[in-house]
């Protein structure tokens, strides 16, 4: 395709319809491929080219116009390229607006970032464009602060507008933030709240993000929002969207600054060498001075400098630890620190002294509250608290699930409660290497249940390995280690640790509402009951545990919140994995027809990307064990 | 700058108890073995041999009960050793036997080691506690006569004796036993008339261990608290104290000064081991080497004096053997 220069009125009407119409038929690759970087060299300098390009997408009928506008921004290398093939096309046609600012933007998610770039800084370049990078902005907010979304919108979407939004706020000017102020305001006050809530942690980090860099906009001078999270490479690429980086830095400056420093850093090391000389000097003097005393006695001293009074104020005994924790000599911190890190060694060592005082210890734990600052307190108490629990499960299980829904506890103590259940869980379940406990080598239990965890991942992780290792192999392969055999602790106390908690869920409290507002420490609860149902495997009690899950899962397979639904998908996992597949099909085949409908539900229907993948492995576990079934001769 | 304290020559690991007693035999002519005795908490004593580093026989003959006392008696051919089942035997380890030819049954429920001394060709005197809680028996060996019992006064209240001490100035004089008691005081018994020559309150706490100069007639006792007692015995034959030195931490299981009487060396129960020059009591080395109590130190009877060494036994079950101030 060529075009005559110079004046002379030529039609490009025909080619706009012969673009669109290819465009429309899927071949925007081809045709764009070659003619965007043509264009883009033609109208570099030349304003006729320019605005034969604007013509050219103008005449494209509306019927086509999406089909090429989104080409276009897709294929364009930058927003100054994109400005000056497009010009001010947004502004005139309607439907190319409709598509820029509505379609891609909140309609689509799956765009990256570099065509966000191009959209959001083409609205930026032009005055008569900036109005619409402004409403642009102010229906981002919009969506982001609505509760509603943030609910039931997939991850990604929310990702996709949490990035626009920041890349709008790095174009803005002053004077334009200063006059949406009051919008930006309201819409961070309710966004971040509803993101807060969120039981996903990384919804949670998108929303501090998006709200610290709003914040920081409009707050250019005095103290800035400012939450604490774990940096990751999402937060980092998010937080590096608000700067906009110019095309050509000023690297001129930089030579002279590496020169300057290089001659600073070679002065100080001269003085230094000057220094040693004189230190060697006075040494020998004093040792034969002090040699001259005695007369006869040339034994010449090591040093002794390192010879410190020895602090041990460690207690030996629990009960001495049960004395100092209760605080009845609070003044002696030093003591309750040496407490606190010993406690953990104390119980294991001296089981039956323990027995005697466990519920007691299990108390003054559960409500220890930190007196000075220790590193790793979280850390040394639960290790404490799990001690306690597997050497004398029955009683202290008794306890904490009792504690777990009474009234007048911290949310924070009902998930710890539930954490320290599991790791003993995992501990009693697992065998012991020649009486040295596993946990003693690793600081971390393998199924990590501390906040921040993405405990769906470590689950299909889990999964996955069971279904294989239920795969037949006719190669045997490297032989792993012999486990040394013995009895399964768990065994006898599963039932205690898992009855209780599935008790009392439905039953509100004046504090306390899992159904309600706690839906938080609910999706805790139910990965909970999760892996203690998958530690349960070979236990006696676990065909009870099973059918009470499945009526719990049953109960509440409709919860609104994903991260209560992706622990519910667990449960139903880890119950097809622990509960062995005759008792499963002699007591459970109707509910378990029922779960199958629901699960194929769940995986075509449900908004959120992990409970669909669980429910896939859901059904095919249940395959499985149809197949084992078959293959069976009964 | 003074430099950092040495580290142990050699380590002796194997004993699977803890150590309470150590001895060295290596007095011998060239060509025999240097050994080391030990005896543990597990009830063996375990023969090292000091060129191999390694056991060469564990004796096994106090019933599994903790052996606190050990010594040779004149040579590596026959140990004495003392067990809390209440004995002390006396083994024959010639060419390679491992048998006990007699015992003493003692009926000493405590841990008050038994003190020997050489006071005739083939006689010696062993000074123990008995039976009866405050009495220290003497007896003779080989033939296991008693001598005498030493036996405070009534009103006395010494309590337990902790540490004996039986020496003679030379050779044709009275033997004396300094004892150590509970109470905290070192007392200077006549052993052949059986009466108190001199007592002195050197501690608060009971005396764990003492050990004694008859040359300079100085001695220096040890106890539960932190300071170490130097106390010196005059013509008149009665002890005064000399000097105290204060330590760093509290309690002390083992005092023994080297037999060229130039340092001695204390086991403490802070886990470390400290040399003093026995001169004048300068503190000259921390030996930190110990993850628990220290129970015992011994010096060894090398005959050469570079080949010296200095054993350390603790509650961490191991055996440290030094190499410190040989070169005097």
């Amino acid at each position: 395709v060529c075009f005559i220069p110079g004046g002379l009125d030529c039609s490009v009407s025909f080619v706009s319809h012969v673009l669109g119409k290819v465009c429309v038929h899927g071949r925007q690759k081809e045709i764009l491929g070659v003619l965007v970087p043509r264009l883009t060299d033609l109208t570099k300098s030349d304003c006729i080219w320019q605005r034969i390009c604007w013509r050219l997408v103008e005449c494209v009928p509306d019927r086509w116009m999406e089909a090429v506008v989104l080409g276009f921004v897709q294929r364009a290398p930058g927003a100054d390229v994109l400005s000056r093939l497009l010009g001010n096309l947004v502004v005139k046609n309607k439907k190319a607006q409709f598509v820029v600012t509505q379609k891609m933007l909140l309609l689509q998610y799956h765009h990256t970032t570099a065509v966000l770039q191009n959209l959001l800084g083409y609205l930026s370049l032009d005055s008569l464009r900036r109005t619409l990078l402004l409403r642009v902005l102010q229906e981002l907010l919009e969506t982001w602060s609505s509760s509603s979304a943030v609910k039931h919108s997939p991850a990604e979407q929310q990702l996709y507008i949490s990035k626009a939004i920041l890349i709008c706020l790095s174009h803005l000017k002053d004077p334009e933030i200063e006059s949406c102020r009051h919008e930006l305001l309201t819409s961070v006050m309710e966004g971040v709240k509803c993101h807060l809530d969120s039981s996903l942690p990384q919804l949670r980090h998108l929303g501090m993000v998006v709200a610290e860099s709003i914040s920081l906009k409009i707050n250019t001078e005095g103290p800035v929002l400012k939450f604490e999270y774990e940096e990751d490479d999402e937060t980092r690429e998010l937080k590096s969207l608000l700067v906009q980086t110019p095309p050509f830095c000023v690297t001129a400056s930089l030579p002279d600054d590496d020169r300057s420093e290089q001659a600073g850093a070679a002065r100080p090391l001269v003085p230094e060498s000057n220094e040693k000389p004189y230190t060697a000097a006075p040494v020998m003097p004093n040792e034969e001075s002090d040699a001259e005393l005695d007369s006869d006695d040339d034994l010449i001293p090591y040093d002794i400098s390192e010879d410190k009074e020895l602090t041990n104020k460690t207690p030996g005994y629990i009960r001495d630890c049960i004395e100092v924790l209760t605080g009845s000599r609070s003044e002696d911190v030093d003591k309750w620190e040496a407490t606190v890190k010993a406690l953990e060694s104390l119980v294991r060592k001296n089981p039956a002294a323990t027995r005697e005082v466990s519920v007691e210890l299990a108390k003054i734990l559960l409500h220890l509250e930190e007196k000075t600052c220790i590193e790793g307190f979280v850390e040394l108490c639960q290790r404490a608290q799990v001690a306690v629990l597997t050497t004398d499960p029955i009683p202290v299980a008794k306890y904490l699930t009792s504690q777990f829904y009474s009234l007048n506890y911290s949310l924070r103590q009902r998930m710890d409660i539930l954490d320290v259940l599991v790791l003993a869980a995992q501990e009693l379940s697992c065998p012991k290497f020649h009486g040295k406990t596993k946990h003693s080598g690793t600081p971390k239990p393998c199924i990590q249940l501390l906040p921040g965890s993405d405990s769906s991942k470590d689950w299909r992780r889990i999964v996955d390995e069971r279904i294989k290792s239920k795969t037949r192999r006719f190669d045997m392969g490297q032989s792993c280690v012999e486990l040394a055999s013995c009895p399964n602790e768990f065994n006898s106390v599963a039932g205690h640790f898992f009855f209780p908690l599935i008790q009392h869920f439905d039953r509100p409290l004046t504090t306390f509402d899992l159904l309600g507002e706690d839906h938080l420490v609910l999706g805790r609860l139910v990965h909970t009951l999760a892996i203690l149902m998958y530690l349960a495997v070979n236990t006696v009690a676990v065909t009870a545990m099973g059918k009470a899950l499945l009526e719990f899962v049953w109960a509440l397979r409709f919860h609104t919140d994903s991260y209560v639904r992706q622990g519910l998908l667990s449960c139903v996992s880890s119950l097809l994995l622990s509960v062995p597949t005759e008792r499963i099909l002699a007591d459970m085949t109707e509910e378990l027809l029922e779960t199958q409908s629901w699960l194929g539900d769940v995986m075509e229907k449900d908004p959120d990307g992990d409970c669909r993948r669980l429910a896939l492995q859901n059904l095919l576990l249940m395959e499985n064990l149809k197949k084992k079934l078959e293959a069976v001769p009964s | 700058m003074a430099l950092p304290p040495p580290d142990p020559q050699f380590v002796l690991r194997g004993t699977s108890a803890a150590v309470h007693t150590l001895h060295f035999s290596c007095g011998g002519p060239e060509s025999d073995i240097p050994l080391l005795f030990s005896g543990s908490e597990n009830g063996l004593i375990h023969v090292w041999n000091l060129k191999t580093h390694r056991v060469d026989t564990a004796l096994d003959g106090h019933g599994r009960k903790s052996v606190y006392c050990v010594e040779t008696m004149g040579g590596k051919d026959r140990l004495l050793s003392q067990g809390r089942d209440q004995r002390i035997c006396l083994w024959d380890l010639a060419e390679g036997r491992t048998s006990v030819t007699d015992s003493v049954f003692t009926e000493h429920v405590g841990f008050c080691r038994f003190s020997l001394l050489k006071v005739a060709q083939g006689r010696w005197l062993m000074a123990m506690a008995a039976r009866s809680l405050e009495e220290v028996q003497i007896l003779e060996l080989p033939s296991k006569t008693s001598v005498c019992t030493l036996k405070p006064d009534v009103g006395a209240k010494l309590g337990m004796p902790m540490c004996l001490k039986l020496w003679q100035l030379n050779c044709g004089s009275q033997p004396v036993l300094l004892a150590g008691y509970e109470d905290g005081s070192v007392v200077l018994w006549n052993v052949s008339m059986g009466k108190v020559l001199s007592q002195l309150v050197c501690h608060q706490e009971p005396v764990m261990s003492l050990d004694f100069d008859s040359e300079k007639a100085k001695g220096i006792s040890g106890s539960s608290e932190k300071v170490l007692s130097i106390w010196s015995l005059n013509e008149q034959q009665n002890l005064q104290v000399y000097k105290t030195h204060e330590l760093v931490n509290a309690g002390i299981s083992d005092i023994t000064i080297r037999p060229d009487k130039k340092i001695l060396a204390t086991a403490g129960w802070d886990h470390r081991i400290r040399i003093f020059g026995w001169k004048k009591l300068k503190p000259l080395a921390v030996l930190d080497y110990h993850t628990a109590t220290v129970h015992c130190v011994s010096f060894s009877d090398h005959s050469n004096p570079r080949d010296r060494l200095l054993a350390a036994g603790s509650k961490d079950q191991r055996i440290s053997v030094w190499s410190i101030y040989t070169q005097t």
